[in-house]
């Protein structure tokens, strides 16, 4: 299948490695492999900061770079994170047609119904829980909120990771609690938000972990930062970069928060 | 029609200066002095968490559960369509069965239709059932500036009033205090123990305060002459009121006195029997975590020899038509007051209901609370939530509070008269981020970002606001050499 990759804008600036990974890992599953150019951001963050009229020119921008994509033989847009998904399914369309713009507001949705988070393309489209990966580490997951309740990605990722050979998955106590991050909340809302990353890192440590996993680069480095600023010697690496690891293979350039020495 | 567009006259919000719906600080100034009680945060922590698993259990137990909040959202979104119809109802009803009904612009027409009624029975101490539009209007205060003295029946809300606190959980409005702080409270403010001086045998067992708290509300119960209440819920068919509680104070109230006013959001009417059995379902449920209510009292009107004589049904407004007349934020007014999306929120268990400064705190009060009195006068609760949605998943009438939180924050930003240093940088990205060729440039820019970090894996903490409120407490890594797509045009050609 002919698949264009999403890399999102804070993936493609700042954790570039996820993107390598989520294409390895799709051309290992025998799956052609298209990076559209002019690609930048969902929008989200402006939706969700309240700058709604000022998304839509982005909207706009993400559908002109995928459009053309899915008219020369794409069948999926596929994207490392649950909560840039989320966005093109639930606000895209949604600013354009408030700013009036009926086009692009069905444009955007046209092409949000062949958008795909990362696990959900792997377990619902490809049909796929073993990708054949190799990981021999102690990791527990996070599942973020976004994709947790507004995709509802479901145990999907599990699935998968618990299909990876050497990889030992330990359960995080309290899951589903956010960790905080929340976009721009992490800012405008400082000691919130740390208040709630302090009761996510407990949670983290209290189960060994080496890795902490989940879908969403963003929220990763949110816990990665408090984590590494801790030096608690626990890693947060993303769900692609699991996923893609073989025993031949290792991705470069590993782990989204920065190595601790220990 | 006219021909002319005259323009809808703006509706008006809840007034300034009276009820409780405006802090006297943002939401992060006044969070930042609850994250530091320890106490605080642990008291909450454990209320809400027993709360939360015992709401779990029950509502697991219902196999339509889903069927019967969509069955709830669809009452309520058809009814508030309908509002003007279903209230009129309401009121030939009411009259129909010898109540009285007021009609209140606001918190301040509201109030002085209670006084009135309160000085005509010349009485100066009324008995309150708890609720929320009293403690929303400032009725309390209202009548003590009158020279009428209000007590509170609700224990939690007797806690409240006693410790000269105010009230942090729609629920339980004492959530925030512990055992021994109540006990204390009672040592020092209820008559019977100043008598007495010391008293030890009033321990921090709950069924010693409990039964220190009766002995305190019997005789207010037996004096009372006029009772104030709330209602959950009005049936516009027959004019029937409606108050859910759990410990008998409300039906003392509403029983044993001889005029019972009763003030009520515009917002709680019901056009049937039939929707109430839907709320009483859903109601205390998501509430106590309990399968039904201990008590649900139900009157309408007057009837001779038994119960009140003389009934007043006070219709508030105080900023609900405004919030009617928003399409996405109208969805606000749904709410049963239930308070599982407090107990729920992330947010609010950790800075507390205070720190939301209305009476109604955490995720619902993060949508109604700005929309009651205009956005700009509580600009800052839109933001004080990370959008995780644990809110809307437990809400029993499917409010999508975080679509509306958004929603609040655009028209907080639209309204801006000055352009704030945000607003700027959000544009400048906005126009990077749609024009590919100002986006690399962009992105180049923050590869710079290497500079700061001499080579190591993170930036330095000692950074520029507002990257200086991320570093305090966590690690911004450094970033790399090369995007993702320069490094894929450079190896693939593109
Ligand atoms: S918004 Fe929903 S969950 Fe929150 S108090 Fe109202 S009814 Fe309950």
């Amino acid at each position: 299948m002919k698949v264009a990759l999403f890399a999102t804008c804070l993936v493609d600036t700042m954790v570039p490695q996820v993107a390598t990974a989520t294409a390895v890992l799709l051309e290992r599953l025998g799956h052609d492999v298209v990076v559209p150019p002019g690609q930048s951001c969902c929008g989200q963050m402006h939706v969700n900061t309240g700058y709604r009229r000022e998304a839509v020119p982005i909207v706009a921008n993400h559908v002109r770079a995928f459009a053309g994509a899915l008219s020369s033989g794409v069948e999926a847009i596929v994207a490392p994170s649950g909560s840039c998904v989320a966005s093109i399914h639930h606000q895209q369309a949604m600013v354009a047609r408030r700013a009036g713009d009926h086009a692009l507001a069905d444009d955007a949705a046209a092409l949000a119904d062949r958008t795909y988070e990362l696990s959900q393309f792997l377990v619902d489209v490809l049909g796929v829980t073993d990708v054949g990966a190799y990981y021999p580490h102690r990791v527990t997951y996070h599942p973020t909120c976004h994709s947790l309740r507004m995709l509802r990605v479901g145990d999907r990722p599990l699935q998968l990771l618990r299909a990876v050979r050497g990889l030992d998955l330990v359960e995080l106590p309290a899951a589903d609690q956010c960790c905080g991050f929340g976009g721009t909340f992490a800012v405008k809302n400082a000691e919130t938000s740390t208040a709630m990353l302090t009761d996510k890192m407990a949670n983290v440590l209290s189960t060994h972990a080496e890795v902490c996993t989940a879908g969403d680069a963003s929220c990763l480095m949110h816990i990665g930062g408090g984590l590494s600023r801790l030096r608690a010697g626990t890693r947060t690496v993303h769900l692609a970069e699991i996923l893609a690891s073989t025993e031949e293979a290792v991705t470069p350039r590993q782990s989204t928060s920065p190595a601790v020495p220990r | 029609m006219s021909a002319v567009d005259l323009g809808m006259p703006s509706l008006p919000h809840a007034p300034r200066g009276v009820g409780h719906l405006r802090g006297d600080r943002s939401f992060p100034d006044a969070a930042r002095e609850s994250l530091r009680d320890g106490q605080l945060r642990a008291n909450l922590g454990h209320a809400t968490s027993t709360i939360r698993a015992k709401r779990k259990a029950v509502v697991d137990e219902v196999p339509d559960w889903a069927e019967l909040r969509e069955a709830g959202r669809a009452i309520k979104a058809a009814t508030m369509a309908r509002l003007d119809e279903h209230l009129v109802a309401l009121e030939e009803q009411v009259t129909a069965r010898g109540g009285t009904v007021h009609w209140a612009r606001d918190a301040e027409e509201a109030n002085e239709i209670v006084i009135r009624l309160v000085q005509a029975t010349g009485t100066d101490e009324v008995v309150k059932v708890k609720s929320m539009a009293t403690q929303e209007i400032g009725l309390n205060e209202a009548l003590e500036a009158a020279g009428i003295a209000a007590h509170e029946t609700d224990l939690a809300e007797l806690i409240v009033q006693l410790g000269e606190d105010t009230p942090s959980h729609i629920l339980v409005p004492a959530i925030h205090k512990n055992r021994a702080e109540i006990r204390e409270i009672f040592l020092r403010t209820m008559p019977q123990f100043q008598e007495q001086g010391v008293d030890a045998d009033l321990t921090d067992e709950p069924r010693r305060l409990a039964m220190a708290a009766r002995a305190h509300l019997r005789e207010r119960f037996l004096r009372a002459r006029v009772a104030i209440s709330g209602a959950n819920f009005a049936v516009a068919e027959t004019g029937t009121l409606a108050v859910v509680e759990s410990e008998g104070n409300g039906r003392m109230c509403l029983t044993l006195p001889r005029t019972l006013i009763t003030v009520m959001g515009i917002e709680k009417v019901v056009p049937t029997w039939r929707d109430l059995e839907v709320f009483l379902q859903l109601l205390p449920r998501s509430s106590t975590g309990e399968r039904m209510n201990p008590y649900t009292s139900l009157w309408a009107g007057v009837t001779p020899g038994d119960g009140p004589q003389e009934f007043h049904l006070v219709l508030v407004d105080n900023g609900r038509t405004a919030v009617l007349a928003d399409e996405v934020g109208r969805a606000a007014l749904h709410c049963i007051r239930c308070s599982a999306c407090l107990n729920v929120c992330p947010v609010y268990e950790r800075a507390g209901g205070h720190a939301y400064g209305s009476v109604y705190p955490g995720p619902i009060g993060a949508v109604l609370s700005p929309q009651l009195t205009g956005v700009e006068d509580n600009a800052s609760l839109p933001y004080a939530s990370s959008l995780c949605g644990a809110c809307y998943d437990v809400c029993p009438v499917a409010i999508d509070i975080p679509s509306i939180l958004v929603h609040l924050r655009a028209e907080h930003v639209e309204a801006q008269e000055r352009t704030t240093p945000e607003a700027v940088a959000f544009r400048a990205l906005a126009k990077a981020m749609s024009t590919p060729r100002l986006w690399r440039l962009a992105q180049r820019a923050a590869g710079l970002g290497r500079l700061l970090s001499r080579g190591k894996p993170t930036l330095p903490a000692a950074l520029p606001p507002p990257a200086s409120k991320w570093t305090r407490t966590r690690d911004l890594p450094t970033p790399p050499r090369e995007t993702f797509t320069q490094q894929w045009v450079r190896e693939r050609g593109r």
